[in-house]
């Protein structure tokens, strides 16, 4: 039972690290909350225009854009995290001691994550959601149940957004600078979760195929389990098994990937 | 005296060009990685832009405003912004170098610390965003219902030029103001990032407070609304003098003045961290 306790340690540390940089996280609300405004008002215009687009009414859209901000640096959707850190230990070896470790990397990484995206939740998500709430008319649920099912669904999406960076960041095993692909997880992480415009918005056979990719778990799922667009038994339990399914291929691909990299590749430093 | 500013400014300009040309080596090194990044770097720009296109596939404008003038408005502060961020985007690293105490090695180097932050990581990647503003920009230039000549051209020119300038402005004062607050460096993405997106959308989206504070405090507005509304014949929404549309390049010159001297001011508060 040791092996457990030493995860719920790992993510309590990655919690209070992140904890530890306070001017940085106020800075962080402080620039979620600006970027809540402009994007409100975009969507006002749009919602103006075009009431109930994609299923949504406008205090529904608004609240979407204030999800959003409150969940961007939790479900790390501009990427960062431990991603850069893992890629910076890929590229100069120091991996290699990671491996030497009697734990498992890729649990590891992700207790660390999940400390992280704790923090972040709190301390980076709550703030931007109460201004957006006293500036705007939002569709935030009075019930305690869909708010503890968004805080699952939140979890559920963290860990597949985890996965994600994890494949992205492995691929530095071949490319040793993966900077560029760091920059095409957060690219195709921003337009696919929904964070600049909602994925049920997106037009025909797009829209058909963005809500089945995994990215739709990190932002629109939560989002519609809050708005209460995904309700009832049936909604939920496809929410979550949406999520599920797609955080345990893509851990499982992670897992895969690891092991022909750390067959095959000879790690660099010296 | 006035030649030694000018010996100092070349000198500066002479040593960017050595410290950018050894960054650009330096990316070329991993090959590959550069390849991804700039094609990364013009996808991303462009996704920002398909965002737009899908909005527009549900409504005919925008706060009043067509695709055409949007476009218009995007390509115009897209391009200013990947300007300023090409040449200046590496003043949100001075927080770092402050904290690991790099910062104290740039001050012993022969040449302004300004240029060498500027210079710093160059990253050519960031032609990406800039050619894919320009596309978009030049296809609105061709949609657009605009009487096209010299004074129309020149101005869409001055504008981009005043707007680099004055999101250059943001970014070195971003960057002083980390030398108080050292972990702040996410406060200026509110301003580049922000602005640049608020930008790219019409003024008669955006409430009216917000738009007198572009305007009056952070001088956002003149980067594109103000010359732009001139261009496309339309009405200011804070009903100012005419004159305005066209006070861009003063507004660029009392920026780069103003964070010339808090430049000034931030490095001079500057604390080592020692060891």
């Amino acid at each position: 039972m040791r092996l457990p306790r030493l995860y719920f340690a790992v993510a309590g540390s990655g919690f209070r690290r992140y904890a530890t940089y306070r001017m940085a996280t106020a800075a962080g609300v402080f620039t979620n909350t600006i970027f809540g405004f402009i994007l409100a008002y975009t969507f006002i215009a749009l919602w103006n225009e075009r009431p109930q687009l994609g299923g949504y009414d406008q205090s529904q859209a608004l609240t979407f854009v204030w999800i959003g901000q409150a969940l961007l640096a939790s479900a790390a959707l501009m990427g960062g995290g431990f991603q850069d850190e893992f890629q910076e230990r890929i590229r100069t070896g120091d991996v290699a001691i990671d491996l030497y470790r009697p734990i498992d990397l890729q649990m590891w990484w992700l207790a660390s994550d999940l400390g992280r995206a704790a923090f972040h939740l709190v301390g980076r998500g709550v703030v931007p959601l109460v201004v957006g709430a006293f500036a705007f008319e939002l569709a935030l649920p009075g019930s305690l149940l869909v708010w503890a099912l968004f805080l699952l669904s939140v979890f559920l999406g963290v860990v597949v957004s985890f996965a994600l960076r994890y494949l992205f960041a492995l691929c530095g095993f071949w490319l040793l600078d993966a900077s560029g692909l760091g920059a095409l997880s957060m690219l195709l992480s921003l337009f696919f979760s929904g964070m600049m415009l909602p994925l049920n918005v997106f037009p025909g056979a797009l829209g058909e195929i963005v809500r089945w990719l995994p990215w739709a778990a990190t932002l629109q799922v939560p989002a519609d389990v809050l708005l209460g667009v995904r309700q009832g038994g049936a909604g939920i339990a496809g929410a979550f098994g949406f999520q599920s399914v797609w955080a345990l291929v893509l851990l499982g691909c992670g897992r895969l990937l690891q092991k022909v990299a750390t067959r095959r590749v000879v790690v660099q430093g010296g | 005296m006035a030649e030694g500013v000018l010996a100092r400014a070349a000198w500066g300009l002479r040593a960017y060009g050595f410290i950018v040309a050894m960054w650009v080596r330096s990316t070329m090194a991993y090959r590959a990685s550069f390849a991804i990044m700039l094609a990364v770097s013009f996808a991303t720009t462009f996704l920002d832009f398909a965002a737009i296109m899908i909005m527009f596939s549900h409504v005919e404008a925008l706060g009043g405003f067509s695709l055409p003038e949007v476009a218009f408005l995007y390509g115009t502060s897209s391009v200013a912004f990947g300007l300023a961020d090409l040449f200046l985007g590496q003043f949100e690293r001075i927080g770092g170098r402050v904290r690991d105490g790099t910062m104290d090695l740039l001050l012993m180097r022969p040449v302004p610390v300004l240029v060498q932050v500027a210079a710093d990581r160059f990253a050519l990647r960031r032609l990406g965003r800039i050619s894919q503003g320009a596309m978009v920009l030049t296809w609105s230039l061709f949609q657009l219902d605009v009487d096209w000549n010299v004074g129309s051209a020149l101005m869409v020119l001055v504008m981009i030029v005043s707007g680099g300038c004055i999101f250059g402005c943001v970014f070195v004062l971003g960057g002083a103001f980390q030398f108080w607050a050292q972990d702040a460096s996410e406060v200026q993405n509110a301003f580049t990032y922000g602005g640049t997106t608020l930008l790219q959308y019409p003024p008669t989206v955006f409430g009216k407070d917000l738009v007198r504070g572009v305007t009056f405090v952070v001088p956002l507005a003149f980067v594109n609304w103000m010359p732009a509304l001139r261009l496309l014949g339309r009405d200011d929404p804070l009903g100012l003098p005419g004159w305005v549309d066209f006070a861009s390049p003063a507004v660029a010159l009392l920026c780069c003045v103003i964070t010339g001297l808090v430049w000034r001011a931030g490095l001079r508060a500057y604390r080592s961290t020692g060891s």
